[in-house]
């Protein structure tokens, strides 16, 4: 599998990561060989394999429906990089 | 002559404490003073907590001397820098959380400072614990004690380097390919890495959720379960938590192994492994085989395909849990975002470094519509198959043993421009996370002055099998309790 430029800015968009201009090469280079190695596991049939969702035979576990967290609100938003009146800011979306 | 502080075992340094021979406070100091001394030449270390370890010290002796210490009590450790500390800042070696001081503590270390455990200070890692050097971290590289040009392991290699240079008794440490047992191995010590569920990931700041699993790395297979039986047990917070007591793994350490069916799977030592280290592994378990131990050659047929399967399931859960760094709510944020696009993007490519770029990418494509199927579902598959090699191994043995790492320690930058080489490193440690397996790694006959790592895969819940098994090789051998030169 042999990523190109194009792909690797389509990627990029999707993960919301920029990816300089002038590094777009060597990481399409670098994601190919990743995906050859991955390609490895085509060679095996795996048809009638079920996929493997937890390692264990465990159901989801239920908790009764209360309320068990203290707001913290203020805590939490004092790690934002911009905030205003307990709100989070972002520049403007809609002009 | 008494031993000195930092020689000693936790077990002793507990005995000590009680004794009065000497306070957590002059046990804490002692191990500040080394890490004063001795970590900027190693790189250990993200953050130092000097004052509030030795507020945590006294309020241990205060404990002490009021008679209501547990066997932990006064000791100290390191965490891991993935997981969150209320009060002390969480970076998980990346720029994206330089800044970052977690309004919690993760599940792990609240446990181990309700027992009264002394936080010395938080380790380095790869950055969100995403390789196998310890390289990628945004604070550096970390040198392995044994030998300063070379790397400790990854992704728990500040962990590894500390507690091999006695900085610290003990480290915590998580493991999603390898990441406790690979760092253990390259610097000497015993890790172990518990079945997925036993040990609470809630505060481990998320890599890949279906294979994260903290443990402890420690200078033997003692200490490390008495640290072990503190982190482990159920969390109503984490939904991957399991609801099922923990044995008390100090007291099964003696056990024989007389009879002990000791399976070798056969891909575990083919082409790609050192020979030198091969040799270790063997004359290890010959050991093994002297206490009692009977071997017998199995197969892991789907070995080799433990890399691919890890690099697409590993990859598309980190793209998934890392897509929450969005430069709005917490961690690093890029300067004047012309709009929201922007502000994501940039934030996003400051704050992550190469690896995990990498790492995110890969994740994206395989996610991606239209390669779902060919991707994620076939790696899900083929780990159906992976784990089914090990349960019809596990219907003949009881403990799969075999190399930790196919080398020793290799040198700082050997590997670091080429992902897939590093990558191939943790042939042997994956399998076991994608089967959710507990495992470990213990020092087998160091090479050339280089420590060798053991390794001993069990059934579900068998880390008392583990520890036991490793506790007697170690109470046979001295290889665990070699000191590298300089630290000793």
């Amino acid at each position: 599998m042999s990523l190109d430029r194009a792909d690797v800015t389509k990627i990029a968009h999707l993960a919301r990561l920029a990816v300089a201009e002038d590094q777009a090469a060597a990481v399409a280079s670098d994601l190919s060989r990743i995906l050859d190695l991955v390609a490895q596991m085509s060679a095996v049939d795996t048809r009638d394999v079920p996929p493997m969702a937890h390692p264990l035979d465990m159901p989801q576990r239920l908790r009764p429906d209360a309320v068990t967290e203290t707001d913290r609100r203020d805590e939490f938003q004092a790690l934002a990089p911009a905030k205003e009146a307990g709100l989070y800011l972002v520049p403007r979306v809609i002009e | 002559m008494s031993l000195a502080l930092h020689e000693r075992p936790l077990r002793a340094l507990a005995e000590g404490l009680r004794a009065g021979e000497f306070s957590s406070r002059e046990l804490t100091a002692h191990y500040l003073e080394r890490i004063d001394r001795l970590d900027p030449e190693l790189n250990s270390l993200i953050t130092v907590c000097a004052e509030p370890a030795l507020a945590a010290a006294d309020a241990a002796d205060a404990r002490l001397a009021a008679g209501q210490a547990g066997p932990l009590t006064g000791l100290p450790l390191i965490h891991k820098d993935i997981f969150c500390t209320r009060g002390t800042r969480t970076s998980c070696g990346s720029r994206m959380l330089d800044r970052f001081v977690a309004p919690y503590d993760a599940t792990v270390v609240a446990r181990l400072e309700a027992q009264g455990m002394v936080m010395l200070g938080k380790a380095n890692m790869d950055e969100f614990a995403m390789g196998s050097s310890n390289e990628t971290s945004w604070y550096g590289p970390v040198r392995n004690p044994w030998d300063r040009a070379r790397v400790p392991g990854g992704s728990s290699g500040g962990s590894a380097a500390a507690v091999a240079a006695r900085l610290a008794p003990v480290a915590t440490g998580t493991d999603t390919g390898g990441s406790i047992r690979q760092p253990a191995a390259l610097c000497g010590l015993t890790g172990i890495k518990p079945t997925y569920g036993r040990v609470s990931r809630w505060g481990m700041i998320a890599f890949a959720s279906s294979l994260d699993q903290g443990g402890p790395l420690a200078r033997s297979a003692e200490d490390a379960a008495l640290v072990l039986q503190a982190m482990a047990g159920f969390d109503p917070r984490d939904s991957t938590s399991v609801d099922a007591p923990v044995p008390h793994y100090a007291r099964d350490l003696e056990d024989s192994i007389d009879g002990l069916r000791i399976g070798l799977p056969k891909e575990y030592f083919g082409e790609g492994l050192d020979p030198a280290v091969r040799r270790s592994v063997e004359t290890a378990i010959a050991e093994l085989r002297r206490l009692g131990a009977r071997t017998v050659e199995i197969s892991l047929a789907n070995t080799r395909l433990a890399v691919p399967t890890y690099y697409v399931v590993a990859p598309a859960e980190c793209s998934s849990n890392l897509a929450r760094f969005d430069g709005v709510r917490y961690g690093h944020r890029c300067a004047d975002p012309k709009d929201l696009r922007d502000l994501y993007e940039r934030s996003r490519a400051e704050g992550f470094g190469p690896e995990v770029k990498r790492r995110i990418l890969i994740g994206t494509y395989v996610l991606s519509a239209g390669y779902y199927d060919a991707y994620y579902l076939k790696a899900q598959q083929l780990r159906q198959l992976i784990s089914d090699d090990f349960r019809r191994a596990f219907e003949t043995v009881d403990v799969i043993a075999g190399p930790t790492s196919p080398t020793t320690a290799f040198r700082l930058g050997e590997k670091a421009d080429d992902p897939v080489t590093m990558y191939l490193s943790d042939i042997y440690t994956i399998a076991a996370n994608l089967a959710g397996l507990p495992a470990m790694s213990l020092p087998a006959e160091p090479v050339g002055g280089l420590p060798v790592g053991l390794q001993l895969i069990a059934n579900y819940f068998g880390e008392a099998r583990l520890l036991n098994v490793a506790h007697r090789l170690q109470q046979a051998t001295d290889w665990h309790l070699r000191v590298p030169p300089g630290y000793e």
